[in-house]
């Protein structure tokens, strides 16, 4: 090889760094790539604030506000004990589970044929309906918390799973119709034909044929759906006063009654990741194709 | 233009391949002449794209090297080996007319302003897009789109080769003669070094002075249409290309002799294959007449194509098609005789010389 | 796609307009009642008219709620959106790293939002944080309960760490589908790092850079819980932002009439600006498209 061919050699290793997914597939300069040091620098940055509530859950509270340490030294179960033996700590669990379960389902239950309707029909003042539903998810909960509060008091709703679910189907319908709708939209329409004609009814083809096909997009909305309702917290703490409290609400109150116990603080908040950790796990492999939200 | 070598290539897209079969290119050793016309044929799988691929320097071989009249470029990036390649599915850079589109490889490799426009619009009169330097690519048909990728290869006119992977595969049949007459014509009128990948044998055989027919990670033929068809050196050669393809019957020879159940076969030669090998012999439907006399077959289906017809059937146990004339007689209980010159011994699928 | 005219979809839509109206209208139309009345409790209700929407539009409380609100969303939109495609450029496109990447990055997006507020309030303490203790052993005079700008800065910083990886899963999604064919034709084309990035990645990621920007947003234009938990809107009101103000009035002071009014308004601000961002984004395509 003369000089010349090294120069140039050289001058594209500088160019093939940066260039992840085509460089990948260099055998020869695949070696001094250093863009993996930037996801990793932020998931570093992601995961200080959460080791650092881990690392508390299994403090004293005597180390926690006296000696300052990077790891337990004086390792303790006792703030997941406090817990598990209190039924207003672990029933606030329950709560939120069960009304993000029937938020999730109700939201889907109701999206799913009108998403098909925008998907597949063009009719009277659809585009404006469409548009209106997505201002529903514009519209700051603050500015519903106080309406709500009274119009669940007049139907006897209040502190109701029922009634945080219906109350967070405000921006879920209108964000779970848009993802499928757009995955809706990825699916031939002859499929629909072939499937009149072979003799299947609107609703027996929907779900025996078309539901499978958006499966991924079902997925997805489904994951949107819990995400928001598990995390909100100013709509399902204003609606419930105890029978239904969620935990992240319960969380709030205990720490301002016993002001000072860090430990039970910091476990109480690693058990409200947990269920949100399980949810991305199981739905990793749709992540990547499921935030192109059907069609980029 | 430059002739291509590539020298024992070999790759494998395991990090340690180890087996034989670990490799999806088995070994390549052969020679582009400067300013041919070539057809990589074969089908799915066969690493005809990878083999592409590795001439653009996209992907850098496993083993073996590659090069551009005699220079070595086996570790040289893509950008700089100056070739230009045209894909499978049309790729355009959407948010710039056309002009742009073509201008772009100039303006990254630093080309006056004013030598731009000229060259640009050169190549946009031999690409027929002149009209259409304004408008944005996103908005043109699948076949456009094919042509601005050609032409950004022709824009640089000192280009190595140009390399086209399945460049048909999303035009419309119509137009798919066209393009293909267009690209012919460039070839005659600049002489560029031209590699085209395809699975089809219509468009390699219309397009190729030479072609390269692949099969398994390997080379099995290299030759022209001509040579492919009357002389395939591989079972999988004749029964790829030609339709329908080679009737391959399992044979035992003895010295020139070849028994296919209880008939024989006279041959010119004996092949010098061992006695351990598989033997067979290939004879093409156009080389098999059908008539009152020779080897028995039981008659299977008869399809009418127009031209002529096809007679499909059983010898021996062996499927096998003749073509006939469309106004033939066929007999009742047809026989088949094979044209001496259409036949060919293979062993171990590979083409035997016969040696009288 | 082409849609055949049928008005019998209407049933199919009906069911999602019947909670959305339960849960939507309802409610609108009674904030809408609440803002033309005044009241002395006791549920008398007294015709008020224009007046509350009038004295909001001239209260300071209020358009210093709503410039902080606007200075919150622009900075973190300033940040989060460049910084979210940065990284989605240089994630892992095959291998182990994708699904470990997508996981632990999409993990703060499923943190309740006040147990967001509070880990950051925990790690930020000075005297039992790690942010807090570290930044105080670098002799940074640091402390987000005093401090309006540290206050500021703990808020953003919160919210680049809450929300950046759905910018990243986002742009993310719009790259890996763009096919390696790009790439190579780039790469033959002689094509530098950044015109790859303007000609190939950017136009790719348009959509779902425009559903990033909007629900970026309209979600950092609603932010409560967060800051509350963290600030409670302190020091003084340096991080009140509209929604914590509007509860407090709302809730805390009972003033109905005014927090009704300023919701319409707050309402009508987010509707604005997002149709102004939808209309030029989606322009911007058209643009390409022609």
């Amino acid at each position: 090889m003369s000089e010349q061919d090294v120069a140039s050699g050289t001058k594209a290793v500088g160019r093939s760094m940066t260039s992840g997914k085509v460089a990948s597939l260099n055998r020869t300069r695949s070696t001094v790539r250093l863009g993996w040091l930037v996801p990793t620098l932020y998931i570093l940055f992601l995961m200080l604030p959460l080791y650092w509530l881990i690392n508390m859950s299994f403090k004293t509270n005597q180390e926690i506000t006296g000696a300052f340490s990077l790891w337990p030294r004086d390792f303790t179960w006792r703030n997941y004990a406090v817990i598990f033996s209190d039924p207003s700590w672990y029933s606030g669990y329950i709560n939120s589970i069960i009304y993000v379960v029937l938020n999730t389902v109700i939201s889907l239950a109701v999206a799913l044929p009108a998403a098909y309707a925008f998907s597949r029909y063009r009719f009277l003042g659809d585009k404006h309906l469409f548009f209106w539903l997505l201002t529903n998810r514009m519209a700051p909960p603050a500015v519903f918390a106080l309406p709500f509060f009274q119009l669940y008091s007049a139907f006897g709703l209040i502190d109701t799973h029922i009634a945080v679910a219906l109350a967070h189907c405000l921006f879920n319908v209108p964000l779970a119709v848009w993802i499928l709708e757009g995955f809706m939209s990825g699916v031939p329409k002859e499929i629909d034909e072939t499937a009149y004609i072979d003799g299947y009814s609107f609703p027996r083809f929907f779900v025996r044929i078309f539901m499978p096909l958006i499966a991924s997009g079902i997925g997805v909305a489904a994951f949107f759906c819990f995400m928001f309702s598990w995390v909100e917290l100013l709509l399902a703490r204003t609606l419930t006063t105890t029978a239904a409290k969620p935990i992240s609400a319960i969380m709030t109150r205990t720490v301002s009654a016993s002001g000072l116990d860090w430990g039970v603080l910091a476990a109480a908040g690693v058990l409200t990741i947990i269920p949100g950790a399980l949810v991305i796990y199981f739905v990793r492999n749709y992540i990547a194709k499921g935030f192109a939200l059907g069609r980029v | 233009m430059a002739r291509i070598d590539l020298d024992h290539i070999r790759h494998s897209y395991l990090a340690n391949p180890e087996r034989d079969e670990d490799y999806a290119l088995k070994e390549v050793h052969h020679t582009f002449a400067d300013g041919g016309a070539y057809a990589l044929l074969g089908p799915s799988g066969c690493g005809k794209t990878s083999l592409l691929n590795i001439i653009s320097g996209l992907v850098p071989p496993t083993r073996g090297r590659v090069l551009f009249d005699g220079a070595d470029v086996t570790d040289l990036p893509t950008e700089n080996r100056n070739i230009a390649q045209v894909f499978q599915f049309p790729v355009i850079y959407d948010t710039m007319t056309v002009f742009d589109n073509l201008a772009f490889p100039l303006r990254n490799r630093g080309v006056d302003e004013a030598d731009v426009k000229r060259r640009v619009n050169e190549t946009l009169e031999i690409i027929d897009l002149a009209n259409w330097a304004k408008k944005r690519a996103q908005g043109l048909t699948a076949d456009q789109k094919q042509k601005i990728s050609l032409g950004r290869g022709l824009v640089r006119q000192d280009v190595n080769a140009i390399l086209f992977d399945e460049p048909l595969t999303v035009i419309d049949p119509h137009m798919k003669w066209v393009l293909r007459s267009q690209l012919k014509q460039l070839h005659k009128r600049f002489g560029y070094t031209m590699v085209y990948v395809t699975h089809d044998q219509t468009e390699a055989l219309t397009f190729a002075d030479s072609v390269v027919v692949m099969y398994e990670g390997q080379v099995v033929q290299i030759g022209t249409p001509a040579e492919l068809f009357e002389r395939p050196s591989h079972t999988f050669v004749g029964y790829f290309i030609g339709s329908p393809g080679m009737n391959v019957l399992p044979v035992k020879m003895q010295g020139a002799k070849a028994h296919l159940g209880p008939h024989v076969i006279e041959l010119p030669g004996a092949p010098k294959a061992g006695s351990g090998a598989r033997l067979e012999l290939g004879v093409r439907p156009e080389y098999v007449r059908v008539g009152d006399e020779g080897m028995p077959i039981q008659l299977q289906a008869v399809e009418d194509i127009g031209r002529h017809r096809i007679v499909r059937g059983t010898l021996e146990g062996s499927d096998i098609a003749a073509i006939v004339p469309e106004h033939q007689e066929l007999p009742s209980e047809p026989r088949v005789t094979f044209d001496p010159k259409g036949i060919n011994i293979y062993a171990d699928s590979w083409r035997q010389t016969l040696e009288a | 796609m082409d849609r055949t005219w049928n008005n019998k979809a209407w049933f199919l839509v009906l069911p999602v307009l019947v909670l959305v109206a339960f849960s939507a209208i309802i409610p609108l139309m009674t904030v809408v009642n609440y803002s033309v009345q005044d009241t002395f409790g006791n549920n008398q209700f007294f015709w008020a008219g224009l007046d509350w929407f009038d004295d909001t539009l001239h209260s300071e409380r209020f358009w210093a709620a709503l410039w902080r609100n606007l200075l919150f969303s622009g900075i973190i939109l300033a940040i989060e959106i460049p910084l979210g495609i940065f990284i989605a450029l240089n994630m892992p496109k095959r291998g182990w790293g994708v699904p470990v990447c997508l996981v632990l990055m999409a993990l703060p997006l499923l943190i309740p939002w006040n147990v967001v507020g509070t880990i950051w309030q925990v790690f930020g303490r000075v005297d039992i944080g790690l942010l807090g203790r570290t930044l105080a052993s670098l002799g940074i005079d640091y402390n987000y309960v005093q401090d309006p700008f540290d206050a500021w800065a703990t808020i953003v910083v919160m919210d680049v760490w809450h929300w950046t990886s759905l910018v990243v899963l986002l742009c993310y999604a719009g790259l890996v589908s763009i096919p390696d064919a790009y790439y190579q034709a780039a790469r033959i084309d002689g094509a530098s790092r950044w015109s790859v990035f303007r000609f190939i990645q950017l136009p790719k990621m348009q959509r779902v850079l425009l559903i990033a920007v909007l629900l970026r947003f309209m979600d950092s234009f609603m932010i409560y819980t967060e800051p509350f938990v963290v600030t409670g809107g302190g020091p003084g009101n340096e991080t009140t932002f509209l929604s914590i103000d509007l509860v407090k009035m709302a809730i805390g002071q009972f003033d109905v009439g005014p927090a009704a009014a300023m919701s319409l308004i707050y309402f009508l601000i987010v509707l604005l600006v997002s149709y102004v961002f939808y209309t030029v984004m989606t322009n911007v395509g058209k643009g390409a498209e022609q």
